[in-house]
C-alpha cells in the first residue's frame, strides 16, 4: 500500500501559514467533538487518582485518545506499574508507525525540523484528511500541522476542564461509573468495525484476554490479547 | 496543583514511547520499504488491544453488564457518539443493578 502512496509527489511540496490554517478549518469539526471525548477522558483520569494537572499534561506531551484511555486502568494499581504503561503505550501507539510511513514520500522531502516537528502532532483524524489531501494533488505539508494544532488545544483543554470535574465524583461503582471505560472502549471498537474480517481478529482476542486474565496475574492480558488477535488477524488475511 | 514524581516519570515515558512511533514510521519510509503484510499486522492492533480491555469485563460479568455492553454497542453504531455511547452504558449498568439487587 506505500506503493501507492509513492505515486504523483512531483508536484512541489510547500509547508505554508495557508496550508496550516487550511488543515484547521478542516479539523474544527473533529477538534469540537474530540473535546467531547476530553471531557470523558478527564472525568475517568479523576477517578482513576490522577489530578486535573497532570491529566492535562499526559494530553498534551502523549496526545494519544486510544493509549491514554488503555493504561488509565493500571493507574489504579499500587507501585504504579511503569514498565508495563510504557510498552503498553508503545504497543497501542505501533499503528502511528504505518500512519508515518504513508506520509513519508511527501514528509520526506521536507526539511527535518518541520517534517519530525509535524509528526508530533500526527493523530488518526488529521492524518486521515491530510492523505485525503495529498491523494487530490494538493501538497502542503502544513495542512497535518495545522489541523494537529488545533485538535492539541481541545484535547488537552478539554481534559483539565474534565479533571477538575470528575474528581469532584466519589464512590464511582455506586453511580455506575466503573462501567464509563467498559463502555468507552466499546463505543471505540464499535467504531473500528469494518465487516466481517474482525470477527476471527477480536473472536481471538477475547478468548485470549479472558484466559490470560484468569491464568496471570496483573494486566498481561491486554498486550496478550492484543497480540494474539491482531497475528489472527493478519494469518487470516494470508490464507 | 498536585503532580506525583513516579505518575510525571510515566507520562514523561509515555510520551517518548508515542513520539517514537510517530517519527519512527517517517524515518523507516525514508530507508526501507515497509512491507504490506507488517503494515496489515500494525493496523491490526488498536482493536485487538482494545477488544482484550472489555472481554473480561464483559464476557465475565453479570447480566446487566452484558446487556449495558449491548446497548453501548448499538448507540455507538446508530449515532457515532462517544459520550453518548458512554451514558447509555453508565444508565444502563445503573437500573440493571438496581433491579438484580431488588430481585435477588
Amino acid at each position: 500500500m506505500l506503493q501507492e502512496n509513492t505515486s504523483g509527489t512531483e508536484g512541489r511540496i510547500t509547508f505554508t501559514l495557508a496550508g496550516a490554517l487550511a488543515g484547521a478549518r478542516r479539523c474544527f469539526p473533529i477538534a469540537i467533538s474530540g473535546c467531547g471525548i476530553g471531557l470523558v477522558f478527564g472525568t475517568l483520569a479523576g477517578q482513576a487518582g490522577l489530578g486535573a494537572g497532570e491529566a492535562a499534561l499526559m494530553s498534551a506531551l502523549v496526545f494519544s485518545g486510544a493509549a491514554q484511555f488503555v493504561v488509565l486502568g493500571f493507574w489504579t494499581s499500587s507501585p504504579l506499574p511503569v514498565a508495563t504503561i510504557v510498552l503498553t503505550t508503545l504497543v497501542v501507539g505501533l499503528r502511528h508507525v504505518l500512519m508515518g510511513a504513508a506520509l513519508g514520500p511527501v514528509f520526506s522531502k521536507l526539511p527535518r525540523r518541520e517534517a519530525y516537528g509535524s509528526v508530533f502532532f500526527m493523530a488518526d483524524e488529521n492524518w486521515a484528511l491530510t492523505m485525503g489531501e495529498f491523494a487530490k494533488g494538493r501538497r502542503d505539508a502544513a495542512f497535518l500541522l495545522g489541523g494537529g494544532l488545533l485538535m492539541f488545544l481541545a484535547w488537552t483543554g478539554s481534559t483539565f476542564a474534565g479533571g477538575a470535574l470528575g474528581g469532584a465524583v466519589e464512590d464511582p461503582a455506586r453511580w455506575g461509573l466503573d462501567f464509563a471505560f467498559t463502555a468507552v472502549f466499546l463505543a471505540l471498537i464499535a467504531g473500528m468495525w469494518k465487516g466481517r474480517s474482525n470477527i476471527l481478529p477480536w473472536t481471538v482476542a477475547a478468548a485470549v484476554a479472558v484466559a490470560a486474565q484468569h491464568f496471570l496475574p496483573g494486566q498481561w492480558y491486554i498486550l496478550l490479547g492484543g497480540l494474539a488477535g491482531s497475528f489472527a488477524g493478519v494469518v487470516r488475511r494470508a490464507l | 496543583m498536585r503532580f506525583d514524581s513516579i505518575t510525571l516519570l510515566a507520562i514523561v515515558l509515555m510520551a517518548f514511547a508515542t513520539y517514537a512511533t510517530r517519527a519512527g514510521g517517517l524515518w523507516l519510509a525514508s530507508r526501507f520499504d515497509l512491507s504490506e503484510r507488517a503494515g496489515a499486522w500494525l493496523d491490526q492492533i488498536p482493536g485487538a488491544i482494545l477488544v482484550s480491555l472489555v472481554a473480561p469485563t464483559v464476557l465475565t460479568g453479570g447480566p446487566a453488564e452484558v446487556f449495558a455492553a449491548l446497548a453501548v454497542v448499538i448507540v455507538a453504531l446508530r449515532t457515532g457518539s462517544l459520550p453518548a455511547a458512554m451514558v447509555t452504558g453508565v444508565g444502563t449498568v445503573l437500573v440493571l443493578r438496581a433491579l438484580e439487587a431488588n430481585l435477588l
